[in-house]
C-alpha cells in the first residue's frame, strides 16, 4: 500500500490485513506501561489539517508517536498555509523537508487523490485524514475494527447508517469499506439528505446497499446502528424543517433503541450532538461503542502507518 | 492589386477540385483550372474550402487576466483554428459594460488584424445582475456591440432579463444567456449525479439550466425578441429549445465542441482540466446534444474558449477555475463527433461552425457562400490530416486543454480573413 486515499477500490485481503495487524497492535499494547513500539524510528510524519479537529488529529499523532515516528503537525492557521500558498506548494515543501507520509485533511473533495500525484516523483505516501465530502477511509476502518470487537466477521451483517448521507465522508468510506467485507449497509435518511443516485453506487463484491427513509422500520432487522452528526445550519438550505423534527422522525432515543437487537451497537463517528441524532441517555448506555471506537482509532491508523511506511520485508 | 490562387480545393467537400481566385480580398474566379499569374499560389489538393468560422463565445482575458490570454494571442489561436470572427465576452477585469472598454477591446483587434474580435457587452452593469448596463451606447459605439450577455453569470432576475430582452429590440441586438438558476446551482462543484455524488463534488443538476432556458424562452416570445442561449449542456435543454422553436419562439443555442465529445466519467481524477460551466454531463446528454445540433434544434457550434492560469488548475478541484482551452480544437472535434459518424456533411459544418454564428450576430460580412464576388474569408481544411494535441504547443498563453495528447481528426491547413492569409501551416502570419 502506497496511499491511503479511500475505501473505494480498497480490496478486501488489504483492508483485512489493515484490520488484523490493528488486532495485532491493541493485544500487544494491552496492559503494557510503555505504550511504544520502535517500528517506524526514523520515520517522518507530517499531518496537515485545513480543517479543524481534535480527535482525528490527535489520534493520528498518537499513534504515530506510539510506533516511534517523528510526528509533525502543521495546522492552516499558524503557517503560510494562511498565506495563500497553494496546497501543492506546500505538500511539495514538506515532502523536500524530508517527510515520509503526508496526512492530509482539507475541506476540498479530491485533495487527498491530488496531493498523491504532486507527491509522486517525491515517493511521499499520503493518508487521506478526510477530503470535503468525500471519504475519510481512517474513520471506517476504525468503524469496521469496532464491529469486527462487537460482532465477529462482518459478512452477512445488516449495518445502518443514519443520518446526513449527502454531506458525510463517513457514510460514502463506510459504504465502500463495510460492504467490501460482506456487510449489507443500509442507508436511512430523509430524501434531502441522500446522494443522487445512492442506490446505484457500486459497492463491495459479497456485500450490498439498501436506502431507505424510515428508522424505525429498519431498527429491529439491525447488527449495528452508526448515527452521523447532523448539522444544525443543514437546516438554512431547506434539508429539513427543524432540529426537533429531524431528532422526532431520525434521533436514536431509548425508546428506538429498544427496538434494536440486544447484540446490536451504537455507533458515532463525533462530534455528538445530543438531542439532535442522538440522545444523552442512549449516548451513554453500555450499548453505544463510541469511546471504544476512540480507542480503536488509534489503533487502526497505527496499523495504517505500518503498512504504507514500514515496507514490506518488515511485514513478514 | 493582390491575387492569390488556390489551387484544387474542394469547396464544402463537394464535387471535382476547383481553382480559387482571390483578388483584392474578394473571390474573383472559381473554375475547374485558372490560368493566372498570381502574387501567391497555395496548393490546396485534397482540401476542404468553407466559409471561415465565427464564434459567437470565446474569453480573450484582456484587459485583466494578460497572464493567461491576450487579444494578440487569443486572435492567433483563432486564426489557427480556421476561424475569422470572434465574440470576446464582456467578463474582462474591468467588466466590459460600457463604450469605452468595448471599444479598445475592438481597436486592439483590428490592430492585431488576424480575426474580426467583436465584443461582447455586459447586460447588467458589472455583470451583477441589478441594472441595465447602456446597451444602446455600446451598440452605437464604433464597436457596435450586437451581442450582450453577462456570461459566466446568469441574468437571474426575471424582471432584468425581460428587460433586457426588450430593450435589445430596439437595437438590433440579442441577449446571449448563460443559463443557471443560482439557488439551485449555490457551491456547485460537478453535474448533479451519480458519480459527482460519489466524489463528494456538489451537483450542478441540470434542471438548473432548463428551467432558465424555459423561462427565458417564454419572456423571449412575450416580449417579441430574439434570446440567444449559451452553451447547451443538457438533454433537456434541447428538448426545451425543440418545444419553444415549434410555437415560434425566436431562440438561438450554441454548443460547446467539450459538450459534445466529453462527459462527466472524466471527473474522478479530480482533475480540474475537466472543471468547466456548465459542467460536464452524462453521455447520454453528449449523445443528445450532438443529435440536436444535427437537427438543428441547436444552431452553431461556440467553443466558451476559456484560457486559465497554471496555478489557477494546478489545485485542488473546488477551488479551479471553470473553463478550458477550444479555439484550437474546436474543427477537430467536430469533426470527430459530426463528420465522422456521419451527423453533419461539410456543408453542415460551414451552417454549425460559419453560417449560423454569424446570422445569429448580425455579420454580413462572415458565414457568406464560397461564390465569385463573395469576400475570401475561409478555412481550409485538411480532412484526412490527424494532429496530437499538446497544450503548450497551442498559440495561448494558458495551456489548459483536456484534450492533452488526444490524437484528433481535421486539420485547419490555413485561413484567409478577406483574401489575407491568417494562418498557414500551423503558423499565424502575424
Amino acid at each position: 500500500m502506497k496511499h491511503l486515499l479511500g475505501t473505494e477500490g480498497l480490496d478486501r485481503d488489504t483492508a483485512l490485513a489493515v484490520l488484523d495487524t490493528s488486532d495485532g497492535l491493541k493485544r500487544t499494547l494491552l496492559g503494557r506501561e510503555v505504550r511504544k513500539l520502535p517500528t517506524l524510528r526514523g520515520r517522518t510524519v507530517i499531518t496537515m489539517f485545513y480543517e479543524n479537529s481534535t480527535r482525528t488529529r490527535v489520534s493520528f499523532e498518537i499513534a504515530g508517536k506510539w510506533m516511534s515516528a517523528d510526528v509533525v503537525n502543521v495546522s492552516a492557521g499558524g503557517s503560510s498555509v494562511s498565506k495563500g500558498e497553494s496546497l501543492r506548494d506546500t505538500a511539495l515543501t514538506l515532502a523536500a523537508a524530508g517527510a515520509d507520509c503526508v496526512i492530509v485533511r482539507h475541506p476540498a473533495s479530491g485533495a487527498a487523490h491530488r496531493l498523491a500525484g504532486w507527491l509522486a516523483e517525491a515517493g511521499t505516501s499520503v493518508v487521506n485524514a478526510g477530503d470535503g465530502t468525500h471519504e475519510h477511509p481512517t474513520q471506517a476502518l476504525l468503524d469496521a475494527a469496532t464491529l469486527r470487537d462487537r460482532l465477529g466477521d462482518l459478512a452477512g451483517k445488516r449495518i445502518g447508517v443514519v443520518g446526513d448521507v449527502l454531506h458525510s465522508r463517513v457514510a460514502r468510506s463506510n459504504v465502500h469499506l463495510l460492504t467490501t467485507l460482506g456487510a449489507e449497509v443500509v442507508l436511512i435518511a430523509p430524501p434531502t439528505l441522500l446522494p443522487t443516485g445512492v442506490a446505484g453506487w457500486p459497492v463491495g463484491a459479497g456485500g450490498s446497499l439498501v436506502v431507505t427513509h424510515e428508522l424505525d422500520a429498519e431498527l429491529p432487522g439491525l447488527d449495528a446502528v452508526m448515527m452521523l452528526r447532523v448539522q444544525a445550519e443543514r437546516m438554512h438550505g431547506g434539508f429539513f424543517p427543524s432540529a426537533r423534527e429531524y431528532a422526532i422522525a431520525y434521533g436514536l432515543n431509548a425508546n428506538r433503541l429498544s427496538l434494536l437487537p440486544a447484540h446490536a451497537p451504537v455507533l458515532h463517528p463525533g462530534p455528538m450532538l445530543r438531542g439532535m441524532e442522538i440522545s444523552a441517555a442512549v449516548a451513554d448506555s453500555p450499548r453505544a461503542a463510541i469511546t471504544q471506537q476512540v480507542t480503536n482509532g488509534v489503533h487502526v491508523r497505527m496499523a495504517v502507518l505500518y503498512h504504507l511506511l514500514a515496507g514490506e520485508e518488515d511485514q513478514s | 492589386m493582390s491575387s492569390l490562387l488556390i489551387r484544387g480545393a474542394k469547396p464544402y467537400g463537394e464535387g471535382e477540385p476547383v481553382d480559387i481566385l482571390v483578388r483584392d480580398g474578394v473571390i474573383a474566379a472559381i473554375e475547374p483550372k485558372i490560368d493566372h499569374d498570381a502574387d501567391e499560389v497555395l496548393d490546396a489538393g485534397g482540401l476542404v474550402a468553407l466559409p471561415g468560422f465565427v464564434d459567437l463565445h470565446t474569453h480573450l482575458r484582456e484587459p485583466g487576466r494578460e497572464d493567461t490570454e491576450t487579444i494578440e494571442t487569443g486572435s492567433r489561436a483563432a486564426a489557427l483554428g480556421g476561424y475569422t470572427a470572434v465574440f470576446a465576452m464582456a467578463n474582462t477585469d474591468p467588466v466590459a459594460d460600457n463604450a469605452v472598454v468595448v471599444e479598445h477591446v475592438w481597436r486592439r483587434g483590428r490592430e492585431v488584424g488576424l480575426v474580426d474580435v467583436h465584443p461582447v457587452g455586459a447586460v447588467t452593469v458589472g455583470l451583477k445582475g441589478e441594472r441595465l448596463a447602456e446597451l444602446g451606447t455600446m451598440a452605437r459605439s464604433a464597436a457596435g456591440v450586437r451581442v450582450f450577455s453577462d456570461d459566466g453569470l446568469c441574468v437571474a432576475d426575471p424582471l432584468i432579463m425581460r428587460r433586457a430582452l426588450e430593450y435589445t429590440k430596439a437595437l438590433d441586438a440579442v441577449v446571449a444567456q448563460h443559463a443557471e438558476e443560482p439557488r439551485l446551482t449555490v457551491g456547485a462543484q460537478a453535474h448533479e449525479g451519480e458519480l459527482a455524488a460519489r466524489l463528494g463534488l456538489a451537483g450542478w443538476p441540470a434542471v438548473a439550466e432548463e428551467s432558465i432556458v424555459a423561462r427565458d424562452c417564454l419572456l423571449a416570445r412575450h416580449v417579441g425578441a430574439r434570446l440567444h442561449v449559451c452553451h447547451v449542456s443538457t438533454a433537456g435543454t434541447a428538448d426545451v429549445l425543440r418545444w419553444a422553436k415549434a410555437r415560434g419562439t425566436t431562440v438561438s443555442a450554441e454548443v460547446t465542441p467539450h459538450h459534445l465529445l466529453l462527459d462527466d466519467s472524466r471527473l474522478s481524477t479530480y482533475d480540474p482540466v475537466n472543471k468547466v460551466n456548465p459542467p460536464l454531463r452524462t453521455s447520454t446528454d453528449a449523445a443528445a446534444l450532438r443529435a440536436a445540433l444535427a437537427d438543428g434544434t441547436v444552431d452553431c457550434v461556440a467553443t466558451d474558449h476559456a484560457p486559465h492560469a497554471a496555478q489557477d488548475k494546478d489545485c485542488e478541484w473546488s477551488a479551479a477555475r471553470p473553463g478550458m482551452l477550444g479555439l484550437q480544437t474546436a474543427l477537430p472535434i467536430v469533426v470527430q463527433t459530426m463528420v465522422g459518424p456521419g451527423l453533419l456533411d461539410w456543408r453542415g459544418v460551414a451552417r454549425v461552425m460559419s453560417e449560423r454564428p454569424a446570422e445569429i450576430a448580425g455579420l454580413a460580412d462572415h458565414g457568406r457562400p464560397i461564390a465569385v464576388g463573395e469576400p475570401a474569408t475561409l478555412a481550409l481544411v485538411d480532412p484526412a490530416g490527424r494532429w496530437t494535441v499538446r497544450g503548450a504547443d497551442l498559440a495561448s498563453v494558458a495551456a489548459n486543454t483536456p484534450y492533452e495528447g488526444m490524437e484528433l481528426p481535421g486539420v485547419v491547413v490555413a485561413t484567409l480573413l478577406r483574401g489575407a492569409l491568417t494562418a498557414r501551416d500551423g503558423k499565424a502570419t502575424k
